[in-house]
């Protein structure tokens, strides 16, 4: 190893930051919400109940991924024969319909390449926030509702 | 002397003449002797190459009334010092609209090869041709001949009726599969459909251009409907189709195919590296950069160096001697390209 590779190794890892973006009723199941943290765009979906965060530009002509469809994965091992999984789990850039898995931001047709940062979202109660590490210039925490808290 | 050496190597692409009807009288039946006399069908050529044409014809490789396999051996095959060569009969059989005459005119043009040409030089090999206007009778073709190895794929065109891609050609594609048999795509149009995608040319430069856009227009459609995913053995042989064309269709194709192919989930991996795992283009004519130094550049996009298999396109007009090939081929792409290439490509050359 040489000593700029473990210079690399050794930096210190940012230490992580949690921010609250949401009341969770903001977000209906099958849509998304657009926030921004630090100056960072990202798009959050509601997958069944699920909240998903990926960066929100698609890397390809830098389309809004929180306006595209929220689709199912299509696939086919035979002409003319197809199978839908994953309900609601991917995204469709609205530009050019190219596909992002939203648990991972990896696109469907080429994932080492083209990706998207995803996120860690968590549902945590107002309750639980009002006195944790929280940035919250945005939200003023109720007790009894709950809120997503984006990993940074 | 020749500047490659191409001792050893296998050709893609040699013309013996079309058969013309006193040629395949002795392999009809009566009542298809009666119709091809009665119908005056004799000269099979076709319209988009009619090999008459004097400016397509090397005037040294002149037959003039001798034997023309004793022409080719001593114009191409013992000069070339070549091991194996690939007989593609490029004739009327594919545009014949008589879809029982047209398999009749296969037949006889089958038996004819076997007869005048298989069985009388142990280096050739031959395309199949199969009436691609009556499947039936293409797939009954197919098992007439499968057991002779020497024909290693069956032959079509860059032009066709319908985009070879189509369903109802499959049972052609299933056959040929099975039996180790590729599908060679030749440069040609049957004119069911206008050369070009705005109608017919006045020129005809402007026709040898279309078929760049026909043979993309296959390659698509091969992909598209999945005839690839259905038959995972089965290349696609681009013969006399130049090269540098394909490099533009990959990108093209696998930048469509991430926005659109949620339509055919079937092309399951990106359009280019179904290109390089399927498709073949023979090497004569090569339409390269004029300067030899510009050529490795034009071939590396290709991203393989498995796809080129080489060809003279004997008896044409392409080059001068026996400078087969174009200058500024990687000598490693040539040494695949001369033989390798061609053993991976035609399973049944090896067996």
């Amino acid at each position: 190893m040489t000593s700029a590779q473990a210079e690399v190794k050794a930096r210190p890892k940012r230490e992580a930051s949690r921010h609250v973006v949401a009341r969770v009723d903001e977000i209906a199941e099958g849509k998304s919400k657009l926030v921004n943290v630090e100056g960072r765009a990202i798009a959050i979906f509601n997958v069944k109940g699920e909240y998903l965060a990926i960066a929100n530009r698609c890397p390809h002509e830098g389309a809004d991924l929180c306006r595209g469809s929220v689709v199912p994965l299509i696939e086919s091992d035979t002409p003319g024969v197809v199978r839908l999984s994953r309900h609601g789990e991917l995204v469709r850039c609205p530009w050019h319909g190219w596909e992002f898995d939203l648990r991972t931001g990896k696109s469907w047709c080429d994932p080492s390449r083209t990706r998207v940062k995803s996120y860690d979202v968590k549902v945590e109660r107002g309750a639980a926030l009002v006195e944790g590490p929280y940035q919250t210039e945005v939200y003023k925490i109720s007790v009894e509702d709950e809120y997503l808290v984006l990993e940074l | 002397m020749a500047k490659f050496d191409t001792t050893g190597a296998i050709d893609c692409d040699v013309h013996p003449p079309s058969p013309r009807r006193a040629d395949l009288l002795p392999y009809l039946d009566d009542y298809w002797k009666e119709i091809v006399t009665t119908r005056e069908v004799d000269v099979l050529e076709m319209n988009s190459f009619p090999e008459r044409t004097l400016p397509y014809m090397r005037p040294d490789w002149k037959v003039n009334g001798g034997d023309p396999l004793e022409a080719m051996q001593k114009n191409l095959l013992d000069p070339l010092k070549l091991d194996l060569a690939i007989l593609n009969v490029v004739s009327g059989a594919h545009a014949l609209f008589d879809p029982y005459l047209s398999a009749a005119i296969c037949r006889a043009t089958n038996d004819w090869l076997i007869d005048k040409w298989l069985n009388r030089d142990s280096r050739l090999r031959a395309s199949m041709l199969v009436p691609f206007q009556n499947v039936e009778a293409a797939v009954e073709e197919i098992e007439r001949l499968a057991d002779d190895k020497r024909f290693v794929q069956i032959l079509t065109l860059s032009a066709t009726e319908l985009p070879l891609g189509r369903r109802i050609y499959w049972p052609i594609y299933e056959a040929a599969e099975k039996h180790g048999l590729q599908l060679g795509i030749h440069a040609g149009s049957n004119y069911r459909n206008a050369p070009s995608h705005s109608g017919f040319h006045s020129f005809l430069i402007e026709d040898h251009l279309a078929h760049t856009q026909g043979f993309a227009t296959q390659i698509a459609s091969l992909i598209s409907e999945g005839v690839f995913t259905k038959y995972p053995q089965l290349k696609a042989v681009a013969i006399e189709s130049g090269v540098t064309w394909v490099p533009p269709l990959m990108w093209r194709m696998s930048k469509d195919w991430r926005g659109a192919r949620i339509e055919v989930p079937w092309v399951k991996d990106a359009p280019a590296d179904i290109i390089r795992r399927h498709v073949r283009m023979t090497t004569q004519p090569f339409d390269l950069p004029d300067d030899p130094a510009e050529v490795p550049k034009a071939l590396d996009h290709l991203l393989s160096d498995e796809m080129l298999l080489f060809s003279s396109d004997y008896p044409h007009w392409n080059f001068e001697g026996l400078d087969v090939l174009p200058e500024g081929i990687p000598d490693a792409t040539l040494a695949k390209l001369l033989r390798d290439n061609i053993l991976a490509a035609y399973p049944r050359l090896g067996g």
